[in-house]
Formats: C-alpha cells, structure tokens, sequence
C-alpha cells in the first residue's frame, strides 16, 4: 500500500523554480534512497513534505495514506507519522533534551491516544532507547543540539524518530559527518526502527550509507526532478562514474 | 491555523468570564471616594493605629500633594484621577461556593493548565475546603512553626501594633516617602501588606510562599511590605500567583522593602498575573510598584527574581542598594507583554560598599501590540572599591507590530571597578518553531517551550514548587500570539 505519493511537484521559492515536476510513490515496508549533486533540491523537497513555511507547491499533490498533505500544518503532517531528520538540526538555547523529548514523546501519546508516559517511566525507556544509539545520560542533560557535535546532533535525530515511531522517515543527509563507527550505530539504529509498515526515504549523497541502509529503490534527482530511478546497483553505479554520465544522457 | 483562531476565542471567553468569576462580592465597607485628611484618618482608625502612625501618613500626604506624576516611563495611559478613587474598603468577603461545579468552567481549565492542585483549585475559586484540607489549620501549625523559632510573619497592620519599634524603625527606611510620586501616595494611604521579621541566625524552617499558598491573601490596592533579616538570617519569600487576578482597583502601587543585615540572605520571588485586560488594554490593572532592598550588613545578599506577565500597565523596578561591603545583589526578570500590554521595568543596583557584587539577568518577551521596556540602572558610588557588574539583557520578539527597548544607565565613579553589559534582540526563529512542529508540537506548546528555553536562566531562580506552574503561565500568557 503506498504511504506517500507524490505527484509532479512543482515549487518555487523567491519566484525561483527549485521543484520542477518531481514525482515519488513510496509504498509500506519500502526503503528509498534519494541521490543527488548539491543544490538538486533534496532539502527543498524534504521541508515541502514537512510543510514548512514557505515551501507550499505551485502545482502537484502529495497524499499521506490518501490524505491530501497541502492543507495540514507541520504538526498536522507529523501527527500523521510523517518524521523528518534535518541535514542541519536547530539548536534550542535552554530547552533540556530530556524535556524536550518528552514533551514529544507524551504529545505523540496522546495524538494516538495511547497513555502519557510518568516522568520516571519516561526516563527508563529514554535511557533504554538511547542508551542503543551510543547516547549518554550526560548529553540528554544539555540543551537540545545546543554544542552537540555534527554526529551528537544526527543520533539524536535519530533518537527522536525512535521515540516517535513514525509511519515514514525522510532522513536528510544524515550520514554527513558521521566516522564510520558512528555510521554503523545510526544505521543500526534505522534498521531496527524498519518493519513492514513503515517506510524510509534516506537522502544522501554517498553510497557507504546504502552498504548499512539497504535500499530497495535508489532515485537520482537532478535540477528538481527525479530523472532516473533503479535497484541498489544504481547507488554504486553513480558512486564509480559519478552523476555526469546520467546527467548528461537526460539532457 | 484553525487550532489558534480557537485558542484565541478561548482566551478571549475566559478573560470575559473573569469578570463574572470574581465579582460575586457580599458586603463593602468602604470609605466615600478622593483624598485629603479625613479619609487618611479614617483609615487609621479604622486600623486602629497609634498616632505616629497616623502622623508619618499625613505628612506623607502633604509631600504627596506637592509631587508631580513621574512621565519617564515609556507607558502611555489616560491621566488617573485621584479624586475619583476609593482608598479604603474593608476585605470583602467571597461568596463561598460548595464544590468546584458552581466555579466557571473556564476559570478551572485555566487553573488546570497551570496544574494547580485540586484543593488549591477550590482555595482560589472561594470554594470550601474539606476536612482533608483545612487550610485553617495547616495556617495555623505553619504560624507556630514560625513563632517557635522566633519569625515574625503578619499582616502589616498587625505589626504596627504589636511591633511598633521595628517597624518604626524600618518602614520608610529603604524607599523614602518621597522617592516617587506613588510611594508618596502609598506612604499615606496604604491597608495591606506583610510583615517579616527574622531574628539573629534564623533560617526561616519553610519559604512563605508555602504559606500563602494555603492562606488566602488579600492583594490589595496600596500593599506595603517590610522585610527585616537580621545576622546570618535566611528568608525566602514568595508573592503573588499563577493564577490569574482580577481586582476591579485599576490602579495598583505597592511599596516593598528589604532589610539584610551582616551575612544574612533574603530571597524575594514575584510572579505577577494581574488582568492584562482586553486586547485593547481596557480594564486592565495599572502596576506601579516601588521595590527595593538595602544590604545594610556585610557579606548580606538580596535577589529579586519575577515572572511579570499579567497587567496592563506594568512600572516596576526592584532594586539593592549594596552598602555592606562584600554584599551582593541580584535581579532576575523576565516579562511578558501580549496584545495592548505595556511593560517599563528594570532594577537599579547603587554599589556603596567595598567588593560589592550585582548581577542583572533580564529577558522580555513581546507579542502582539506590546510594548516592552527594560530600564536599568548601575551606581558605583565613590569607595566602592573592586564592586563588580554583570548585566544580561536579552529582548525576544514575536510578530512584527510589538516592540522590546534597553535603556540601560551607567554611572561609574570608581577606576577599578567592573561593570559589564551584555543586550541581545531576536526573533523567535522560524527554524526552532518548525523544527518543534515537525516533532509534533502545535505553535502554542513550540512557542511556549523556546520562550521558556529563553527564560531558563531566571526560571531556575524561581522556587522549585512554582517554576513548573510559571513555565506553564508563559505558555498561556502567549496564547494567541503565534499561527
Ligand atoms: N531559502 C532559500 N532561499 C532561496 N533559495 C534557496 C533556499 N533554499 C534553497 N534554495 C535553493 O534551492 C536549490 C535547492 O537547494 P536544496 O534543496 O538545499 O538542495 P540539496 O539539498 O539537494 O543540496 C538551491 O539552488 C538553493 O540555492
Ligand atoms: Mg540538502
């Protein structure tokens, strides 16, 4: 069943086209892998799925488990199990991680109506929960992304989708200044997050990640559109040859 | 966004319902409306007070009458007419209701927001208490828990008269009748108020917020407040509540002051929800309130901490004076000005004594058509020797139609001391509010958690029992600001 589908979206931000008729189905249990050179639109594409302010479409759809997303505010999109891990995460001076991850934790509780979590309750599982992904206690008492290095802020990431358990995560180069030890933990992470009814959609611009993440699609996306589309062959194909030779046989 | 449009009339039908949920009074006793020397002694008979008293308020009076109203503030309000106010109305009793179904359902959600406990819930509302709860008596084993080691702790006209030499002695000894055109007025016509005295080497065994939380306090109009902490004495004391007030008084001037005496340390919190009035301002409370500590002992510390967000009009500056040498003073203040609000307020630290110590940690928030004003002053009197300052100014603005201003002044006369200033302006970001939505959180709560991110440093100062509920109150007071 297709979770999201997007239909020919177009989009321009200060009357510059960035989105230019870009279509995308990504159907339950499926893992989609997003390439492409810098400036294509990735992020672009990730905050109009997101629903951030100024990133409305010109024209196109997208759906969320047939839900028509256009209308629905970014909460809205999130209540919905719609995650989105940020190539460049926000600091929030004086907000304690630990606060703040209840605090979405227990709203997410509350969407789907399931019981709130005690604050003792909450810091067992939490500690549990990161604990997996190599966070310590000591991080989750500091403010959120407040002077967390490069790799702190993409686990923690990674530690809100956990928390979250969201039907569809578009991971926005997460991979980006991770060593390789660190790589392995956040892939770990996602794979053990992966079941038959949710969906991820990891953009990057480097195969090693698709050793870890399996994808079962691989997309390459070019001047706002997705310009080819195959298997996991295509990952390491572009990661020997480079984008040129598949740029340049579209144009 | 459909869910602010309804916060909004949610806001909106509370603030109206205010009115309903506070004006079912009995019986007034009050005195005919205006000023001269009649009412000042009528007040003091009807105080029962000893005649010199009565004479520190008549002369009070007569230097009142040749004051002029201070302009300097940036407030902007229609003139008050003196003539046209009561000075003196005895407490009024609330109709008491007989369970928490009678109260505005409106008034409890609000209540519920904060999380107020129940039994504190029916307390506010004027609901009876039951058994489990006689706040008569927990008052009670609190006032002998007090007067077993020696605290003082009364309403002001209590004190003078059965303490007549320490207040004789202290009131108007830290801010002079004349300091301002309201303490003036205060000094002449003032009813309520507290009075705390802590003996030698006397840690107060309990913050008196706690005690007030159980006994209904009776805020009125021209409170007076004297706080005396003798050597190596420790008071923490909080005023004011979460909950919103409504009073139909629109002019409001308090006069507070603090006696720190050698080593001894007085914590004073303040958390401010007067009526803000409607989205014009209308009908809200007018806030002019002289506060002022004076560490008179060496190694003695005052810190003043506030959550200001009620008010129309807010005028509030609490400052130290730093006389003992070694002594420090602290203000941590954070104000919230929403809709038509007006806040001016700020601290002045005047450095007198050697090693002397302040600290300024300031953060206004405006929304809406506000207007908020930092003023602060920093005094290094000559002989200050090595006196030190710090001050931390950060204004944060939401929307674009309300307006935040740092007026800081410095007068230093003394080479080496130090005196820093730190200001900041931002916009609430629009990366951390939809970095917060993308989780989940809707405008209001995202909005709630980075201001109160913002405030962390003069939250933390607040006792622990009221931080959560304040926390809580900066989200509401922003209602409606974002979407
Ligand atoms: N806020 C913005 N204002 C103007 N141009 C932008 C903005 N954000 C992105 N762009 C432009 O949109 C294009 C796509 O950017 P982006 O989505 O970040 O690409 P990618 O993530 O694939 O590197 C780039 O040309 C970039 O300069
Ligand atoms: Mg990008």
């Amino acid at each position: 069943m297709a979770i999201l589908e997007i239909k020919n979206a177009e989009l321009s931000i200060d009357n510059k086209k960035i989105l230019k008729g870009l279509s995308l189905n990504v159907n339950e249990g499926e893992t989609h892998a997003i390439m492409g050179p810098n400036g294509s639109g990735k992020s672009t594409l990730s905050y109009m799925l997101a629903g951030r302010d100024g990133y409305e479409l010109d024209n196109g759809s997208i759906t969320f488990d047939n839900i028509d997303l256009t209308p629905l505010s970014p909460d809205e999109r999130s209540n919905l199990g719609l995650f989105l891990a940020f190539q460049y995460p926000v600091e929030l001076p004086g907000v304690s991680s630990t606060n703040f991850l209840r605090e979405i934790f227990n709203s997410r509780k509350k969407y789907l109506g399931e019981n709130e979590l005690s604050h003792l309750d909450f810091i067992k599982f939490l500690r549990k929960v990161a604990e997996d992904l190599s966070i310590k206690d000591e991080m989750l008492k500091r403010y959120v992304n407040f002077g967390f290095s490069g790799g702190e802020k993409k686990r923690f990431e990674i530690l809100q989708m956990a928390l979250l358990n969201p039907k569809i995560s578009v991971l926005d180069e997460t991979d980006s200044g991770l060593d390789v030890d660190a790589l392995k933990i956040v892939s770990e992470g996602v794979n053990n997050l992966k079941d038959k009814k949710n969906a991820v959609v990891v953009i990057t611009h480097y195969q090693r990640l698709l050793d870890y993440i399996k994808p079962d699609i691989v997309h390459i996306m070019s001047d706002g559109k997705i310009i080819k589309s195959g298997d996991a062959d295509l990952a390491l194909y572009i990661e020997k040859n480079g984008y040129s030779e598949i740029l340049n046989e579209k144009s | 966004m459909v869910a602010t449009t309804e916060t909004i009339n949610q806001v909106k039908t509370t603030t109206d319902k205010y009115k309903y949920g506070f004006s079912t009074e009995i019986e007034v006793d009050k005195a005919p409306k205006g000023l001269n020397e009649d009412i000042i002694r009528f007040i003091s008979q009807k105080k029962d007070e000893p005649k010199w008293m009565l004479d520190w308020r008549l002369e009070a009076f007569k230097k009142w009458k040749r004051m002029e109203k201070p302009n300097w503030a940036k407030v902007s309000f229609p003139d008050i007419d003196f003539q046209d106010i009561y000075y003196y109305a005895a407490p009024k009793a609330k109709k008491k209701l007989n369970s928490l179904d009678e109260v505005d359902p409106e008034l409890l959600k609000t209540y519920e927001k904060l999380g107020i406990p129940l039994n504190e819930q029916k307390m506010l509302a004027g609901v009876a208490v039951d058994a489990v709860f006689d706040s008569v008596s927990v008052a009670t084993t609190f006032r002998e828990k007090l007067s077993e080691v020696g605290v003082i702790f009364c309403p002001i006209s209590e004190a003078i008269k059965n303490h007549p030499d320490l207040v004789k002695k202290y009131i108007g000894s830290v801010v002079p009748v004349t300091d301002n055109y309201y303490t003036a007025l205060n000094s002449a016509v003032f009813t309520d108020g507290s009075f705390v005295y802590i003996p030698n080497g006397v840690k107060c065994p309990m913050e008196l917020s706690t005690y007030f939380r159980i006994n209904e306090k009776n805020t009125g109009q021209f409170e007076r407040t004297l706080i005396v902490v003798e050597d190596e004495g420790y008071v923490s004391y909080l005023e004011g509540c979460t909950a919103p007030q409504r009073d139909e008084n629109q002019l409001h001037a308090a006069v507070v002051e603090l006696v720190a005496m050698n080593k001894s340390q007085i914590k004073y919190s303040t958390v401010q929800n007067w009526y803000p009035g409607d989205e014009q301002g209308k009908g809200g409370i007018y806030n002019f309130v002289t506060k002022r500590g004076k560490c008179l002992g060496e190694n003695s510390k005052i810190s003043w901490t506030q959550v200001e967000t009620g008010s129309s009009i807010t005028w509030k500056y609490p400052s130290c004076i730093l006389m003992g040498d070694n002594s420090i003073g602290e203000f941590y203040s954070v104000a919230i000005t929403n809709n038509a609000q007006q806040a001016d307020t700020g601290t002045k630290m005047i450095h007198i004594g050697k090693n002397t110590k302040s600290t300024i940690i300031s953060k206004g928030i405006s929304a809406g058509k506000s207007q908020n004003t930092y003023r602060g002053q920093v005094q290094i009197q000559k002989g200050a020797y090595n006196a030190r300052n710090f001050t931390q100014c950060d204004s944060l603005l939401i929307g674009d139609t309300c307006s935040a201003h740092t007026v800081p002044y410095i007068n230093q006369h003394v080479s080496n001391a130090k005196v820093e200033h730190e200001a900041t302006t931002s916009k609430i970001s629009e990366d951390q509010l939809f970095y917060c939505m993308q989780r989940g959180l809707d405008a209001e709560q995202a909005t709630s958690m980075i201001v109160n991110g913002f405030c962390k440093e003069v939250m933390k100062e607040l006792p622990m029992e009221f931080a959560v509920e304040a926390q809580k109150l900066i989200g509401i007071s922003l209602e409606g600001s974002v979407g």
